[in-house]
């Protein structure tokens, strides 16, 4: 999904990640799969992707997601800790996704 | 990925929805067909709702409800919320004039995601002589914040030519200042009545050139503030622009009155045939009609672009420029350095005149 830097800056345990106005997560039946749609933006999202990105509904904090992606797919939870910050801080960088603590707005 | 059972046949993500030619503005550069569609024949309602679920259904992602001005529709609440049930993200690209701050809200509850409002230069009144209409100005940035405090998210669309291009740091930090998130500062293309209006709109080389260093200085300030869009205008480039990502493959419009075309400007090729929604499904339009055909793929292409590495990178450019400059709407694009007509598109591109505007009119 996009390009992916190395280091990622981490993401607060307490924020809430969720796509802003405007970010939709859709699934194409014609297009095959997972899609998220922004302003004169599409970026296909592989299974695991969509898995992260319907999360980010703005309920769960960061730390909570993590802790349910590790459950979900039996991993360790700094490997996916690690993984889910490098996607989210890709998709904040591009407007794609809110970190911001709190509650939805 | 297929369509209809048809191996190798691209789908489309994007439908450009003409909604109507009507448009208060006058601006000179209107990317318009220059014989507009009368109001009489425009699609109804049913017509579109039944195009939105068919594009849905066919792989588009995306719906641009544009013109003209999409607002001059009276139906336009009703045909957003019919692209929005067809499962299409819905982008509303609109002059600003026309559209009052309680529709915005009504669309909105209609499921609108994105709004795009242009804009024609950070001074008001030469803003106003460039759209041809008094006070457009104001009514637009009115409009800009309003979409702002509804939460919907804002790009500005800064349309740069020879009048404004000096102030390009001017229109971004505007668009900052009405709260959008993403800004396109989109060079005049010419065609329709921006060809018509084409030296009179012409920059200078050193002005497209400090515009490219400016928007790169912007990018920087900026960053992670407003997303900036821009691409070098091509009268100017080295290569041609991807024209729509390739002819029939990722988008097609639809006309006010039905006609489906791979590109916009596709209308002022002669002797391509288009079908109409009122007769066809999109689906049969998008596989068979003659004109999505007729330059889809690679096969249409003669040297230099028949061996060139970037054949399916930018598609030999566009087509419709292809036919404008050359007469010849099979010819590579004659912007690329590679085609044997570019020093013809150089000397246009030195063609000034400060004769007043051909306003766009019905």
């Amino acid at each position: 999904m996009g390009e992916q830097t190395v280091a990622a800056t981490p993401i607060a345990p307490d924020a809430r990640p969720r796509l802003p106005h405007g970010v939709r997560l859709v699934h194409s039946e014609a297009q095959g799969g997972w899609v998220l749609l922004a302003p004169e933006r599409v970026f296909k999202a592989d299974a695991i992707a969509a898995e992260i990105v319907k999360r980010c509904t703005g309920e769960s904090s960061f730390a909570a997601i993590v802790d349910d992606l590790a459950q979900a797919y039996s991993a360790p939870r700094e490997r996916v800790l690690a993984d889910v910050t490098v996607l989210l801080r890709g998709l904040a960088e591009k407007q794609l996704l809110d970190l911001s603590p709190g509650p939805v707005t | 990925m297929t369509a209809n059972g048809s191996p190798g046949l691209p789908r489309p993500l994007g439908l450009l929805a003409e909604l109507t030619h009507r448009c208060p503005l006058g601006c000179p550069y209107c990317s318009n067909p220059l014989a507009l569609e009368p109001r009489k024949q425009e699609l109804d309602l049913a017509t579109w709702a039944r195009v939105f679920h068919e594009a849905a259904a066919l792989g588009v992602l995306q719906t641009h409800l544009s013109g003209g001005e999409p607002a001059a529709r009276r139906d336009l609440v009703d045909i957003t919320a019919a692209a929005r049930v067809a499962g299409l993200y819905t982008n509303l690209i609109t002059s600003g004039i026309g559209l009052t701050a309680r529709r915005l809200g009504e669309l909105r509850d209609a499921g609108l995601d994105h709004v795009q409002v242009s804009i024609q230069d950070s001074d008001p009144q030469s803003a106003d002589h460039i759209a041809g209409y008094q006070g457009a100005f104001a009514r637009k940035c009115e409009l800009a914040r309003e979409v702002v405090r509804l939460k919907l998210p804002l790009t500005v669309n800064a349309v740069m030519h020879r009048a404004n291009i000096e102030r390009i740091g001017e229109m971004v930090d505007l668009a900052i200042l009405l709260g959008a998130g993403r800004v396109e500062v989109a060079h005049v293309q010419y065609y329709g009545w921006g060809l018509r209006n084409r030296a009179m709109l012409m920059p200078a080389r050193e002005q497209v050139e400090r515009a490219l260093a400016m928007v790169e200085e912007l990018r920087q300030r900026y960053h992670a503030r407003i997303v900036i869009d821009a691409v070098v205008p091509d009268y100017f480039a080295r290569y041609p622009k991807p024209c729509v990502g390739g002819w029939g493959r990722r988008s097609l419009n639809v006309t006010p009155s039905g006609r489906v075309l791979p590109c916009h400007a596709a209308e002022s090729i002669p002797g391509l045939e288009f079908w109409s929604v009122r007769e066809r499904s999109l689906a049969d339009i998008w596989e068979h009609s003659p004109a999505f055909n007729a330059f889809r793929g690679t096969g249409w292409m003669s040297e230099p672009c028949a061996s060139c590495a970037r054949r399916e990178q930018d598609f030999g450019g566009c087509r419709c420029q292809a036919f404008a400059l050359l007469g010849d709407a099979a010819a590579t694009d004659p912007v690329c350095h590679l085609s044997p007509h570019r020093a013809q598109v150089s000397a246009l591109a030195l063609v000034q005149d400060d004769a007043p505007y051909f306003y766009r009119h019905m």
